[in-house]
């Protein structure tokens, strides 16, 4: 075991494994963390914690690590490369490490741009890329980027994103080639709704044999309404949700969309999980994780393993 | 070259204050080639400065001139003593004409009329890319003679993030070309899309502004300055 996390035991054990995500507060109020925590205990096997998502300043994802850690639910403690230098980031792991983290998603991270800070200087001193295998060589060698010795233990499951609709199409699995050999462990990708892409990309992955070489997990996002689907169609970038989808949530009337979403959503997780080379399923309920219980349920991703 | 633009006129009238003589002073380098700081530019700003004064019923003269280049000592000889009969010298050339002028002339007040905004090229007409970084080590060799460092909106050495989209880059899919999806696209047409598999590593950024100020000295060419 690398890190002896549950999710790394799920997928040691051969069964699907399922993540979902949180989103800190915009300040200090630690009780949207518990009351967004209390809906998916016992529904996943870990849950991320966004690192400043889209460059808004949230509570820390280490710190949010560390009150998922106390309520008992393990968090995969996402990290940005723009906000921080490699001293700061080698500095806050072993602060995570010593807190208890076993699971790290390294992201690029949304340009400031976006966020309620584009008048900031960014940082991208390492990469995505670069930052797996410092964990790696941290983690394996006990040794930090410098070649300096660690004082302790180092153990992480490491994780990164993979964006399947990200162009040039071409790109994308030699992409996920990269992060292998970097030294990821597990793969969440970007919310799926183009099927026919994403098995595309699984083909070429699969092709080169890189499906056994990592875990990959299908990216999901539940859509609330017509308008969220037009949204993220339009606004965000690397995200394609085609027609035909569209199409079927402005088909029903506003109060029923949300309900339309959901069995959308549960089509797509049957579909996805018989995709060869699928280990995972990474539920992003986004502002929707009082709605987790009943979205796992419905998609059939109970009861979640459990391990002594 | 190095590329500017002129800084908004409203701007620069609050920099200039209640100066009665301003000298606007264009450089015939870089910003002349990038149609933000060469003589032509030194008459209309002129203008511009004197019909504002002349609205809001203020007094001002203004001269015009235009160095050869404002980041070399000799090229001052011409316009000293009329630089230093103004008030204040609104400098139109890059930020290294400003501090060119505030080094020589430490009595002279100069004022930046530019911002002074990347290394590039004139791509097109009326199009001034950012081409170099200016990072210290240069990595060209790598990327199909594409640099990410100025041209990856977040400088990856392993792109492209996922915020490519059809070869545009999410932080503005209108100006902004994906580096990574062009070095793909080169690598690929000459066939080397092994060297895009290669991981490349953390960067040595010690040789770029990070690492402290650079200045370069040349004991060989200190040598030839006593000779002579």
């Amino acid at each position: 075991m690398k890190s002896n996390s549950n999710l790394e035991k799920v997928f040691a054990s051969g069964q699907l494994a399922v993540t979902g995500e949180l989103g800190p507060p915009k300040g200090t109020n630690i009780k949207v963390i518990e009351e967004k925590a209390k809906h998916l205990k016992g529904m996943v096997d870990a849950v991320n914690l966004t690192d400043n998502q889209t460059a808004i300043v949230r509570l820390s994802s280490i710190a949010s690590a560390k009150i998922l850690l106390d309520i008992g639910l393990e968090p995969v403690m996402q990290m940005v490369c723009r906000d921080r230098n490699r001293l700061a980031m080698q500095s806050d792991l072993f602060g995570a490490v010593a807190l208890g983290v076993r699971n790290m998603l390294c992201l690029s991270g949304d340009h400031q741009v976006f966020g309620n800070h584009p008048q900031a200087k960014n940082v991208y001193d390492i990469d995505s890329v670069q930052m797996i295998n410092m964990l790696k060589t941290m983690r394996d060698e006990g040794k930090l980027l410098s070649g300096d010795e660690i004082d302790g233990e180092f153990k992480m499951f490491i994780g990164a994103a993979e964006n399947p609709f990200g162009d040039p199409f071409a790109s994308r699995v030699p992409r996920l080639a990269k992060k292998i050999a970097a030294g990821v462990d597990f793969i969440q990708t970007q919310c799926i709704y183009d099927m026919e892409r994403f098995k595309k990309w699984m083909e070429g992955a699969r092709a080169r044999g890189l499906h056994e070489k990592c875990f990959i997990m299908a990216g999901v996002t539940p859509l609330k309404s017509a308008g969220m689907a037009n949204y993220m169609n339009n606004k965000v970038s690397g995200i394609s949700i085609p027609e035909d989808i569209i199409k079927r949530m402005k088909g029903v009337p506003k109060e029923q969309q949300a309900e339309e979403g959901i069995k959308i959503m549960v089509e797509q997780i049957d579909e996805l999980r018989k995709v060869e080379g699928i280990k995972g399923i990474h539920l992003m309920a986004i502002e929707w994780e009082h709605r987790v219980p009943e979205l796992v349920e419905r998609a059939g991703l109970l009861p979640r393993p459990k391990f002594d | 070259m190095i590329i500017a633009e002129q800084k908004p006129l409203e701007e620069i009238r609050e920099m200039l204050g209640d100066a009665k003589k301003v000298m606007v002073l264009g450089c015939g380098a870089c910003v002349t080639i990038c149609f933000a700081g060469g003589s032509k530019e030194v008459g209309i700003l002129s203008s511009q400065l004197r019909i504002a004064a002349k609205k809001d019923g203020k007094e001002l003269e203004v001269i015009e001139d235009t160095i050869e280049r404002q980041c070399e000592n000799e090229f001052f000889e011409s316009v000293k003593d009329k630089m230093k009969e103004a008030d204040v010298v609104l400098s139109i050339a890059c930020g290294v004409g400003v501090q060119t002028i505030a080094e020589l002339f430490p009595d002279i007040l100069v004022l930046p009329g530019l911002n002074t905004t990347s290394f590039g090229r004139p791509k097109e007409p009326g199009v001034f890319a950012e081409y170099c970084g200016g990072c210290g080590d240069c990595i060209l060799d790598l990327t199909g003679g594409i640099c990410p460092i100025a041209r990856c909106s977040k400088s990856l050495l392993n792109g492209p993030c996922g915020g490519s989209e059809n070869g545009m880059c999410e932080v503005d899919p209108k100006t902004i070309q994906c580096a990574w999806h062009l070095i793909f696209e080169k690598l690929e047409k000459m066939g080397r899309l092994d060297q895009i598999e290669k991981i490349n590593p953390p960067k040595d950024w010690s040789n770029s502004m990070s690492g402290g100020v650079r200045n370069i000295v040349r004991e060989d060419l200190l040598e030839v300055k006593l000779e002579s």
